[in-house]
Protein backbone atom coordinates (compact mmCIF):
# COMPACT_ATOMS: atom_id res chain seq x y z
CA UNK A 1 0.00 0.00 0.00
CA UNK A 2 1.09 3.87 -1.06
CA UNK A 3 2.74 4.81 2.41
CA UNK A 4 1.50 8.62 2.54
CA UNK A 5 -2.09 6.77 2.17
CA UNK A 6 -1.55 4.32 5.10
CA UNK A 7 -0.62 7.43 7.36
CA UNK A 8 -3.59 9.25 6.01
CA UNK A 9 -5.87 6.12 6.91
CA UNK A 10 -3.61 5.18 9.99
CA UNK A 11 -5.53 7.49 12.66
CA UNK A 12 -9.15 6.48 11.47
CA UNK A 13 -7.79 2.78 11.52
CA UNK A 14 -6.57 3.00 14.85
CA UNK A 15 -9.91 4.76 16.16
CA UNK A 16 -11.99 1.98 14.87
CA UNK A 17 -9.94 -0.53 16.19
CA UNK A 18 -10.25 0.61 19.91
CA UNK A 19 -13.91 0.51 19.07
CA UNK A 20 -14.08 -2.74 18.41
CA UNK A 21 -11.62 -3.99 21.23
CA UNK A 22 -13.86 -2.23 23.66
CA UNK A 23 -17.12 -3.94 22.22
CA UNK A 24 -15.50 -6.78 22.58
CA UNK A 25 -13.93 -6.39 26.15
CA UNK A 26 -16.99 -5.75 27.50
CA UNK A 27 -19.35 -8.08 25.31
CA UNK A 28 -16.52 -11.15 26.18
CA UNK A 29 -16.02 -9.93 30.06
CA UNK A 30 -19.65 -9.65 30.63
CA UNK A 31 -18.93 -6.15 31.83
CA UNK A 32 -21.72 -4.18 33.41
CA UNK A 33 -23.57 -1.26 31.27
CA UNK A 34 -23.67 0.88 34.16
CA UNK A 35 -19.73 -0.14 34.61
CA UNK A 36 -18.65 0.62 31.40
CA UNK A 37 -21.01 0.95 28.59
CA UNK A 38 -19.87 -0.11 24.93
CA UNK A 39 -19.13 1.69 22.30
CA UNK A 40 -23.04 0.80 20.68
CA UNK A 41 -24.19 1.75 24.29
CA UNK A 42 -22.86 5.15 24.34
CA UNK A 43 -23.89 6.08 20.71
CA UNK A 44 -27.56 5.21 21.42
CA UNK A 45 -26.96 7.50 23.95
CA UNK A 46 -25.64 10.31 22.39
CA UNK A 47 -28.24 10.11 19.77
CA UNK A 48 -31.06 9.37 22.45
CA UNK A 49 -29.93 12.90 24.13
CA UNK A 50 -28.51 14.73 21.22
CA UNK A 51 -30.27 18.04 21.53
CA UNK A 52 -28.76 18.41 24.66
CA UNK A 53 -25.21 17.05 23.99
CA UNK A 54 -25.34 19.41 21.46
CA UNK A 55 -26.51 22.42 23.37
CA UNK A 56 -23.72 21.59 26.25
CA UNK A 57 -21.29 21.47 24.05
CA UNK A 58 -21.66 24.00 21.91
CA UNK A 59 -21.94 26.05 25.71
CA UNK A 60 -18.62 24.43 27.24
CA UNK A 61 -16.81 25.35 23.37
CA UNK A 62 -17.97 28.81 23.92
CA UNK A 63 -16.75 29.21 27.34
CA UNK A 64 -13.80 27.68 26.06
CA UNK A 65 -13.01 30.26 23.65
CA UNK A 66 -13.60 32.75 25.89
CA UNK A 67 -11.26 31.98 27.98
CA UNK A 68 -8.60 30.63 25.77
CA UNK A 69 -8.61 34.10 23.98
CA UNK A 70 -8.20 35.99 27.19
CA UNK A 71 -5.07 33.55 27.63
CA UNK A 72 -3.77 34.08 24.40
CA UNK A 73 -4.14 38.45 24.56
CA UNK A 74 -3.04 38.30 28.53
CA UNK A 75 -0.07 35.48 27.59
CA UNK A 76 1.44 37.02 24.60
CA UNK A 77 1.52 40.61 26.52
CA UNK A 78 3.02 38.96 29.68
CA UNK A 79 5.03 37.37 27.00
CA UNK A 80 6.69 40.01 25.64
CA UNK A 81 7.20 41.84 28.68
CA UNK A 82 9.43 39.09 30.68
CA UNK A 83 11.15 38.83 27.46
CA UNK A 84 11.37 42.39 27.29
CA UNK A 85 13.44 42.81 30.42
CA UNK A 86 15.92 40.62 32.53
CA UNK A 87 14.47 42.50 35.54
CA UNK A 88 10.66 41.71 34.70
CA UNK A 89 11.94 38.49 34.36
CA UNK A 90 13.27 38.20 37.33
CA UNK A 91 10.64 39.39 39.50
CA UNK A 92 7.57 37.69 37.84
CA UNK A 93 9.48 34.33 37.18
CA UNK A 94 8.60 32.66 40.82
CA UNK A 95 5.68 34.28 40.95
CA UNK A 96 4.13 32.77 37.85
CA UNK A 97 5.81 29.69 38.67
CA UNK A 98 4.31 29.18 41.91
CA UNK A 99 1.09 30.62 40.92
CA UNK A 100 1.30 27.52 37.88
CA UNK A 101 1.84 25.27 40.52
CA UNK A 102 -1.36 25.93 42.17
CA UNK A 103 -3.80 23.26 41.00
CA UNK A 104 -6.70 25.15 39.27
CA UNK A 105 -9.50 23.11 40.52
CA UNK A 106 -8.40 24.84 44.05
CA UNK A 107 -9.14 28.50 42.56
CA UNK A 108 -12.75 27.50 41.58
CA UNK A 109 -14.30 28.01 44.86
CA UNK A 110 -12.60 31.64 44.96
CA UNK A 111 -14.13 32.40 41.41
CA UNK A 112 -17.43 31.21 42.59
CA UNK A 113 -17.38 33.36 45.88
CA UNK A 114 -16.52 36.60 44.04
CA UNK A 115 -18.59 35.75 40.74
CA UNK A 116 -21.38 33.05 41.45
CA UNK A 117 -21.64 29.49 40.29
CA UNK A 118 -21.91 29.54 36.18
CA UNK A 119 -20.23 30.90 32.98
CA UNK A 120 -17.95 33.38 34.59
CA UNK A 121 -15.52 31.35 36.91
CA UNK A 122 -16.18 28.89 33.93
CA UNK A 123 -14.12 31.11 31.23
CA UNK A 124 -11.50 32.25 34.32
CA UNK A 125 -10.56 28.76 35.34
CA UNK A 126 -10.14 28.13 31.61
CA UNK A 127 -7.92 31.62 31.09
CA UNK A 128 -5.93 30.94 34.68
CA UNK A 129 -4.94 27.70 33.42
CA UNK A 130 -4.26 28.02 29.78
CA UNK A 131 -2.04 31.45 29.85
CA UNK A 132 1.12 30.14 31.17
CA UNK A 133 2.52 28.03 28.39
CA UNK A 134 1.88 30.92 26.34
CA UNK A 135 4.11 33.06 28.39
CA UNK A 136 6.91 30.32 28.98
CA UNK A 137 6.80 30.24 25.05
CA UNK A 138 6.56 33.89 23.61
CA UNK A 139 9.68 34.36 26.53
CA UNK A 140 11.74 31.81 25.10
CA UNK A 141 11.62 32.83 21.61
CA UNK A 142 12.70 36.02 23.08
CA UNK A 143 15.43 35.11 25.22
CA UNK A 144 17.54 32.55 22.33
CA UNK A 145 18.10 35.58 20.14
CA UNK A 146 21.08 34.35 18.84
CA UNK A 147 23.84 37.53 20.64
CA UNK A 148 25.85 37.72 17.28
CA UNK A 149 22.78 38.58 15.66
CA UNK A 150 21.97 41.18 18.36
CA UNK A 151 25.35 42.49 17.86
CA UNK A 152 25.29 43.09 14.66
CA UNK A 153 21.66 45.11 14.65
CA UNK A 154 22.95 46.72 17.99
CA UNK A 155 26.22 47.65 16.00
CA UNK A 156 23.87 49.22 13.03
CA UNK A 157 22.21 51.53 15.97
CA UNK A 158 19.07 49.66 16.60
CA UNK A 159 17.13 50.25 20.02
CA UNK A 160 15.57 47.67 21.94
CA UNK A 161 12.73 48.20 20.15
CA UNK A 162 14.09 47.61 16.59
CA UNK A 163 15.57 44.47 17.94
CA UNK A 164 12.18 43.08 18.93
CA UNK A 165 10.12 44.09 15.78
CA UNK A 166 13.11 42.89 13.66
CA UNK A 167 14.08 40.06 15.04
CA UNK A 168 12.36 38.79 18.73
CA UNK A 169 8.87 38.66 17.46
CA UNK A 170 9.10 37.00 14.42
CA UNK A 171 11.02 34.74 15.99
CA UNK A 172 8.92 34.39 18.98
CA UNK A 173 6.11 32.93 16.58
CA UNK A 174 6.65 29.78 16.14
CA UNK A 175 7.08 29.22 19.67
CA UNK A 176 3.85 31.25 20.16
CA UNK A 177 1.60 28.88 17.81
CA UNK A 178 3.16 26.02 19.30
CA UNK A 179 2.21 26.97 22.58
CA UNK A 180 -1.65 27.54 21.16
CA UNK A 181 -2.13 23.37 20.61
CA UNK A 182 -1.05 22.91 24.89
CA UNK A 183 -3.07 26.15 25.68
CA UNK A 184 -6.29 25.15 24.07
CA UNK A 185 -6.24 21.37 25.53
CA UNK A 186 -5.37 22.92 29.08
CA UNK A 187 -8.10 25.67 28.41
CA UNK A 188 -10.80 22.64 27.94
CA UNK A 189 -9.75 21.05 31.02
CA UNK A 190 -10.41 24.38 32.79
CA UNK A 191 -13.55 24.93 31.78
CA UNK A 192 -14.76 21.19 32.32
CA UNK A 193 -13.83 21.53 35.42
CA UNK A 194 -15.47 24.11 36.85
CA UNK A 195 -18.30 23.31 34.92
CA UNK A 196 -18.10 20.00 36.80
CA UNK A 197 -17.92 21.89 40.30
CA UNK A 198 -20.06 25.11 39.87
CA UNK A 199 -22.52 25.21 37.06
CA UNK A 200 -25.84 24.59 35.64
CA UNK A 201 -24.25 24.21 32.17
CA UNK A 202 -21.63 22.86 30.05
CA UNK A 203 -20.87 19.36 28.85
CA UNK A 204 -19.09 19.50 32.52
CA UNK A 205 -22.24 19.75 34.34
CA UNK A 206 -23.99 17.59 31.98
CA UNK A 207 -22.02 14.90 33.03
CA UNK A 208 -22.59 15.73 36.65
CA UNK A 209 -26.11 15.03 35.96
CA UNK A 210 -26.09 11.83 34.24
CA UNK A 211 -23.57 10.53 37.35
CA UNK A 212 -25.94 11.25 39.42
CA UNK A 213 -28.74 9.80 37.54
CA UNK A 214 -26.84 6.98 36.76
CA UNK A 215 -26.73 7.13 33.12
CA UNK A 216 -23.41 5.69 32.84
CA UNK A 217 -24.12 5.44 28.85
CA UNK A 218 -24.46 9.18 28.73
CA UNK A 219 -21.51 10.45 30.92
CA UNK A 220 -19.31 8.77 27.91
CA UNK A 221 -21.17 10.48 25.59
CA UNK A 222 -20.33 13.58 27.17
CA UNK A 223 -16.54 12.34 27.50
CA UNK A 224 -16.83 11.71 23.76
CA UNK A 225 -18.03 14.96 22.80
CA UNK A 226 -15.28 16.44 24.67
CA UNK A 227 -12.71 14.47 23.20
CA UNK A 228 -13.98 15.26 19.71
CA UNK A 229 -14.29 18.91 20.25
CA UNK A 230 -10.54 19.13 21.95
CA UNK A 231 -9.24 17.33 18.69
CA UNK A 232 -11.00 19.72 16.41
CA UNK A 233 -9.41 22.63 18.21
CA UNK A 234 -6.07 21.24 18.93
CA UNK A 235 -5.91 20.12 15.05
CA UNK A 236 -7.38 23.68 14.14
CA UNK A 237 -4.42 25.46 16.31
CA UNK A 238 -1.92 23.13 14.20
CA UNK A 239 -3.50 23.94 10.85
CA UNK A 240 -2.94 27.88 12.02
CA UNK A 241 0.70 27.31 13.28
CA UNK A 242 1.67 25.37 9.84
CA UNK A 243 0.15 28.08 7.82
CA UNK A 244 1.56 31.08 10.16
CA UNK A 245 5.20 29.56 10.49
CA UNK A 246 5.78 27.62 7.93
CA UNK A 247 9.72 28.91 7.50
CA UNK A 248 10.69 26.96 10.76
CA UNK A 249 8.84 23.67 9.90
CA UNK A 250 11.36 23.48 6.77
CA UNK A 251 13.38 20.21 8.36
CA UNK A 252 11.79 16.97 7.38
CA UNK A 253 12.35 15.45 10.88
CA UNK A 254 8.70 16.93 11.96
CA UNK A 255 7.05 15.85 8.57
CA UNK A 256 7.95 12.38 8.38
CA UNK B 1 47.29 60.99 11.02
CA UNK B 2 46.32 58.90 13.49
CA UNK B 3 45.24 55.16 12.50
CA UNK B 4 42.14 54.37 12.12
CA UNK B 5 41.00 52.17 14.47
CA UNK B 6 43.04 52.43 17.32
CA UNK B 7 42.99 51.00 20.37
CA UNK B 8 45.44 51.75 23.49
CA UNK B 9 45.95 49.93 26.96
CA UNK B 10 42.75 48.22 26.73
CA UNK B 11 41.59 45.69 29.27
CA UNK B 12 38.23 44.65 29.82
CA UNK B 13 37.17 42.02 32.70
CA UNK B 14 33.77 40.27 31.49
CA UNK B 15 31.21 40.08 34.87
CA UNK B 16 32.29 42.69 36.91
CA UNK B 17 35.04 43.19 39.30
CA UNK B 18 36.72 39.95 40.10
CA UNK B 19 35.30 38.09 36.69
CA UNK B 20 36.80 36.79 33.95
CA UNK B 21 39.83 39.20 32.70
CA UNK B 22 39.52 38.94 28.90
CA UNK B 23 42.42 41.40 27.82
CA UNK B 24 44.97 43.00 29.10
CA UNK B 25 47.19 46.32 28.30
CA UNK B 26 45.78 45.48 24.34
CA UNK B 27 47.30 47.73 22.07
CA UNK B 28 46.59 47.73 18.21
CA UNK B 29 46.19 50.18 15.28
CA UNK B 30 45.05 49.92 11.82
CA UNK B 31 45.41 52.27 8.99
CA UNK B 32 42.26 53.19 6.52
CA UNK B 33 41.91 50.69 3.66
CA UNK B 34 44.33 48.29 5.65
CA UNK B 35 43.21 44.77 6.01
CA UNK B 36 44.28 43.77 9.46
CA UNK B 37 43.99 39.97 10.41
CA UNK B 38 44.13 39.04 14.04
CA UNK B 39 45.11 35.45 15.43
CA UNK B 40 45.72 34.24 18.40
CA UNK B 41 44.62 30.65 20.46
CA UNK B 42 41.23 30.28 21.22
CA UNK B 43 39.60 31.71 24.42
CA UNK B 44 42.41 34.34 24.01
CA UNK B 45 40.05 37.95 23.68
CA UNK B 46 39.33 37.97 19.73
CA UNK B 47 35.97 38.51 19.88
CA UNK B 48 36.41 40.81 22.82
CA UNK B 49 38.49 43.09 20.59
CA UNK B 50 35.80 42.80 18.18
CA UNK B 51 32.96 43.85 20.66
CA UNK B 52 35.28 46.56 22.25
CA UNK B 53 36.34 48.00 18.90
CA UNK B 54 32.39 48.47 17.82
CA UNK B 55 31.41 49.54 21.03
CA UNK B 56 29.14 46.94 21.90
CA UNK B 57 31.93 46.16 24.85
CA UNK B 58 33.52 48.72 26.75
CA UNK B 59 36.90 48.69 28.55
CA UNK B 60 37.35 49.53 32.09
CA UNK B 61 41.03 50.87 31.13
CA UNK B 62 42.41 52.06 28.25
CA UNK B 63 41.21 54.24 24.74
CA UNK B 64 39.32 53.09 21.57
CA UNK B 65 39.36 55.36 18.71
CA UNK B 66 37.62 54.86 15.29
CA UNK B 67 38.05 57.30 12.55
CA UNK B 68 39.43 59.66 15.33
CA UNK B 69 36.30 59.57 17.71
CA UNK B 70 36.32 57.75 20.71
CA UNK B 71 34.07 54.84 20.96
CA UNK B 72 30.87 55.63 23.28
CA UNK B 73 28.26 54.02 21.67
CA UNK B 74 27.83 51.31 19.22
CA UNK B 75 29.77 52.25 16.23
CA UNK B 76 27.52 52.71 12.97
CA UNK B 77 29.88 53.03 10.15
CA UNK B 78 31.06 49.24 11.08
CA UNK B 79 29.68 46.17 9.41
CA UNK B 80 29.93 42.90 11.02
CA UNK B 81 30.08 39.08 10.17
CA UNK B 82 30.39 36.12 12.47
CA UNK B 83 30.88 32.59 12.04
CA UNK B 84 27.42 31.90 11.68
CA UNK B 85 25.41 33.72 9.35
CA UNK B 86 22.82 34.55 11.62
CA UNK B 87 20.42 35.19 8.45
CA UNK B 88 16.66 35.35 9.73
CA UNK B 89 15.33 32.55 8.24
CA UNK B 90 11.37 34.07 7.33
CA UNK B 91 13.21 36.49 5.45
CA UNK B 92 14.53 35.39 1.74
CA UNK B 93 18.02 36.72 0.62
CA UNK B 94 17.01 40.12 -0.42
CA UNK B 95 15.09 41.04 2.49
CA UNK B 96 17.89 39.71 5.05
CA UNK B 97 20.06 42.37 2.87
CA UNK B 98 18.27 45.17 3.16
CA UNK B 99 17.59 44.42 7.31
CA UNK B 100 20.53 46.77 7.63
CA UNK B 101 19.14 49.21 5.90
CA UNK B 102 15.55 49.31 7.98
CA UNK B 103 17.64 50.10 10.96
CA UNK B 104 20.91 52.19 9.57
CA UNK B 105 19.71 56.15 9.02
CA UNK B 106 19.82 57.81 6.77
CA UNK B 107 18.54 54.91 4.79
CA UNK B 108 15.47 53.90 7.25
CA UNK B 109 14.13 57.27 6.43
CA UNK B 110 14.58 56.90 3.14
CA UNK B 111 13.90 53.24 2.35
CA UNK B 112 9.97 52.97 1.38
CA UNK B 113 10.60 56.26 -1.08
CA UNK B 114 13.98 54.88 -2.60
CA UNK B 115 13.12 51.23 -2.82
CA UNK B 116 14.07 50.36 -6.03
CA UNK B 117 17.17 52.02 -5.71
CA UNK B 118 18.41 50.02 -2.65
CA UNK B 119 16.88 46.37 -4.00
CA UNK B 120 18.89 47.32 -6.90
CA UNK B 121 21.79 48.09 -4.58
CA UNK B 122 21.04 44.54 -2.89
CA UNK B 123 21.39 42.43 -6.29
CA UNK B 124 24.88 44.41 -7.54
CA UNK B 125 26.15 43.36 -4.45
CA UNK B 126 24.34 39.83 -3.98
CA UNK B 127 25.94 39.33 -7.94
CA UNK B 128 29.36 40.29 -7.18
CA UNK B 129 29.88 37.91 -4.68
CA UNK B 130 28.75 35.51 -7.04
CA UNK B 131 24.87 35.30 -5.60
CA UNK B 132 23.27 36.90 -8.66
CA UNK B 133 19.87 35.03 -9.07
CA UNK B 134 19.19 33.79 -5.66
CA UNK B 135 17.76 36.53 -4.07
CA UNK B 136 14.26 35.40 -3.35
CA UNK B 137 15.58 32.23 -1.85
CA UNK B 138 15.63 31.73 1.48
CA UNK B 139 18.46 31.09 3.67
CA UNK B 140 17.50 27.42 4.40
CA UNK B 141 17.98 26.84 0.56
CA UNK B 142 21.03 27.96 0.15
CA UNK B 143 24.27 26.13 0.87
CA UNK B 144 26.77 27.29 4.06
CA UNK B 145 29.31 28.77 1.98
CA UNK B 146 26.18 31.03 -0.08
CA UNK B 147 24.88 32.07 3.46
CA UNK B 148 28.48 33.32 4.12
CA UNK B 149 28.40 35.16 1.07
CA UNK B 150 24.69 36.45 1.71
CA UNK B 151 26.23 37.59 5.84
CA UNK B 152 29.34 39.33 4.16
CA UNK B 153 26.45 41.38 1.90
CA UNK B 154 24.62 42.05 4.98
CA UNK B 155 27.56 43.39 6.72
CA UNK B 156 28.15 45.52 3.48
CA UNK B 157 24.72 47.15 2.34
CA UNK B 158 24.70 50.45 4.35
CA UNK B 159 28.33 50.50 2.57
CA UNK B 160 30.13 50.74 5.90
CA UNK B 161 33.71 52.15 6.43
CA UNK B 162 35.08 49.51 8.69
CA UNK B 163 34.31 45.53 8.12
CA UNK B 164 34.92 43.44 10.80
CA UNK B 165 34.48 39.82 10.66
CA UNK B 166 35.34 37.32 13.47
CA UNK B 167 35.99 34.15 12.18
CA UNK B 168 33.48 33.99 9.15
CA UNK B 169 34.67 31.14 7.74
CA UNK B 170 35.48 28.73 10.46
CA UNK B 171 32.49 26.63 9.93
CA UNK B 172 32.92 26.29 5.70
CA UNK B 173 34.68 23.38 4.55
CA UNK B 174 38.20 23.65 2.87
CA UNK B 175 37.48 24.66 -0.67
CA UNK B 176 34.52 26.77 0.02
CA UNK B 177 36.81 28.60 2.46
CA UNK B 178 39.37 29.31 0.16
CA UNK B 179 36.17 30.55 -2.53
CA UNK B 180 35.63 32.73 -0.38
CA UNK B 181 38.98 34.59 0.41
CA UNK B 182 39.30 35.37 -3.29
CA UNK B 183 35.43 37.06 -2.77
CA UNK B 184 36.18 39.13 0.20
CA UNK B 185 40.07 40.28 -1.56
CA UNK B 186 38.03 41.09 -4.18
CA UNK B 187 35.20 43.48 -2.10
CA UNK B 188 38.20 45.39 -0.24
CA UNK B 189 40.40 46.23 -3.22
CA UNK B 190 36.63 47.01 -4.84
CA UNK B 191 35.99 49.65 -2.08
CA UNK B 192 38.68 50.08 -0.59
CA UNK B 193 37.13 49.65 2.69
CA UNK B 194 39.03 49.27 5.91
CA UNK B 195 38.82 45.01 7.26
CA UNK B 196 39.53 43.89 10.62
CA UNK B 197 39.52 39.89 9.96
CA UNK B 198 40.18 36.99 13.50
CA UNK B 199 41.05 34.12 12.51
CA UNK B 200 42.72 31.15 13.89
CA UNK B 201 43.62 30.11 10.17
CA UNK B 202 47.29 31.45 9.76
CA UNK B 203 47.21 30.67 6.35
CA UNK B 204 43.70 32.98 5.69
CA UNK B 205 45.66 35.26 7.83
CA UNK B 206 48.72 35.56 5.66
CA UNK B 207 47.12 35.43 2.43
CA UNK B 208 44.45 38.27 3.31
CA UNK B 209 46.06 40.82 5.58
CA UNK B 210 48.39 43.63 4.86
CA UNK B 211 49.17 43.24 8.36
CA UNK B 212 48.99 39.82 11.03
CA UNK B 213 48.51 40.41 14.95
CA UNK B 214 49.81 37.33 16.98
CA UNK B 215 47.58 37.60 19.88
CA UNK B 216 48.81 36.18 23.78
CA UNK B 217 46.84 33.87 25.96
CA UNK B 218 43.98 35.21 27.81
CA UNK B 219 44.26 37.88 28.96
CA UNK B 220 44.95 38.82 25.33
CA UNK B 221 47.48 41.59 24.22
CA UNK B 222 49.20 41.63 21.34
CA UNK B 223 52.34 39.90 21.20
CA UNK B 224 53.39 40.82 17.56
CA UNK B 225 52.92 42.45 14.66
CA UNK B 226 53.96 41.16 11.36
CA UNK B 227 53.96 43.11 7.74
CA UNK B 228 52.76 40.83 4.70
CA UNK B 229 54.26 42.07 1.58
CA UNK B 230 53.34 40.15 -0.77
CA UNK B 231 51.93 42.11 -4.11
CA UNK B 232 48.20 42.59 -4.40
CA UNK B 233 45.96 41.17 -5.98
CA UNK B 234 46.92 37.84 -4.83
CA UNK B 235 46.31 34.79 -6.04
CA UNK B 236 45.30 31.98 -4.34
CA UNK B 237 48.75 29.84 -5.90
CA UNK B 238 51.28 32.37 -3.70
CA UNK B 239 49.91 30.09 -0.79
CA UNK B 240 52.10 27.46 -2.17
CA UNK B 241 55.45 29.86 -2.51
CA UNK B 242 58.18 28.60 -0.13
CA UNK B 243 58.55 32.80 0.67
CA UNK B 244 54.52 32.55 1.80
CA UNK B 245 55.13 28.96 3.68
CA UNK B 246 57.71 31.03 5.68
CA UNK B 247 56.02 33.63 6.43
CA UNK B 248 52.79 31.58 7.84
CA UNK B 249 55.53 29.25 9.40
CA UNK B 250 56.95 31.91 11.85
CA UNK B 251 53.50 33.08 12.89
CA UNK B 252 52.90 29.41 13.60
CA UNK B 253 55.91 29.61 15.75
CA UNK B 254 55.12 32.68 17.60
CA UNK B 255 51.27 31.37 18.63
CA UNK B 256 53.15 28.09 19.50
CA UNK B 257 54.54 29.86 22.44
CA UNK B 258 51.90 32.15 22.78
CA UNK B 259 49.74 28.80 24.26
CA UNK B 260 52.52 28.07 26.73
N1 LIG C 1 29.81 37.41 27.55
C1 LIG C 1 30.83 36.91 28.27
N2 LIG C 1 30.70 36.77 29.62
C2 LIG C 1 31.72 36.28 30.35
N3 LIG C 1 32.90 35.88 29.86
C3 LIG C 1 33.09 35.99 28.53
C4 LIG C 1 32.07 36.50 27.67
N4 LIG C 1 32.53 36.50 26.41
C5 LIG C 1 33.79 36.01 26.48
N5 LIG C 1 34.13 35.70 27.75
C6 LIG C 1 35.43 35.17 28.20
O1 LIG C 1 36.44 36.05 27.77
C7 LIG C 1 37.52 35.33 27.22
C8 LIG C 1 37.78 35.75 25.80
O2 LIG C 1 36.68 35.37 25.00
P1 LIG C 1 36.60 35.65 23.44
O3 LIG C 1 36.89 37.08 23.22
O4 LIG C 1 35.29 35.15 22.96
O5 LIG C 1 37.78 34.73 22.89
P2 LIG C 1 38.08 34.26 21.40
O6 LIG C 1 37.14 34.94 20.48
O7 LIG C 1 39.51 34.63 21.17
O8 LIG C 1 37.94 32.77 21.38
C9 LIG C 1 37.17 33.86 27.36
O9 LIG C 1 37.84 33.35 28.48
C10 LIG C 1 35.70 33.84 27.56
O10 LIG C 1 35.34 32.78 28.40
MG1 LIG D 1 35.68 34.19 19.20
Amino acid sequence: MNRSLSIRLAPWVFTIALLVLWELAVALLRIPVFFLPPPTAVARATFEFWPAIYRNSLFTLATTMIGFALAVGFGLALGLLVGWSRTIYAGLYPLMVGFNAIPKVAVVPILVLWFGIGFVPAFLTAFLISFFPIVVNVATGLATIEPELEDVLKGLGASKLDIMQKVGIPRSLPYFFGSLKVAITLAFVGSVVSETIASNYGIGNLMLQAQAQFQVPLIFAGLIALAVEGIVMYWAMAVLERRMTGWAQRSGFAQG
Amino acid sequence: MSAFVALEGVSHVYGGAGGTLAVEGLSLSVERGEFAAVVGPSGCGKSTLMKLATGLQFPFKGTIRIAGEAVTKPVKIAGMAFQAPTLLPWRTTLENLLLPLEIVQPHRSQLSRKKGEYVARAEKLLASVGLGGVSAKYPWELSGGMQMRASLCRALIHEPDLLMLDEPFAALDAFTREELWGVIRDLHAARRITVVLVTHDLREAVFLADRVFVMSARPGRILLERRVHFERPRDLEITYTPEFQAVAHELREHIHKARQ
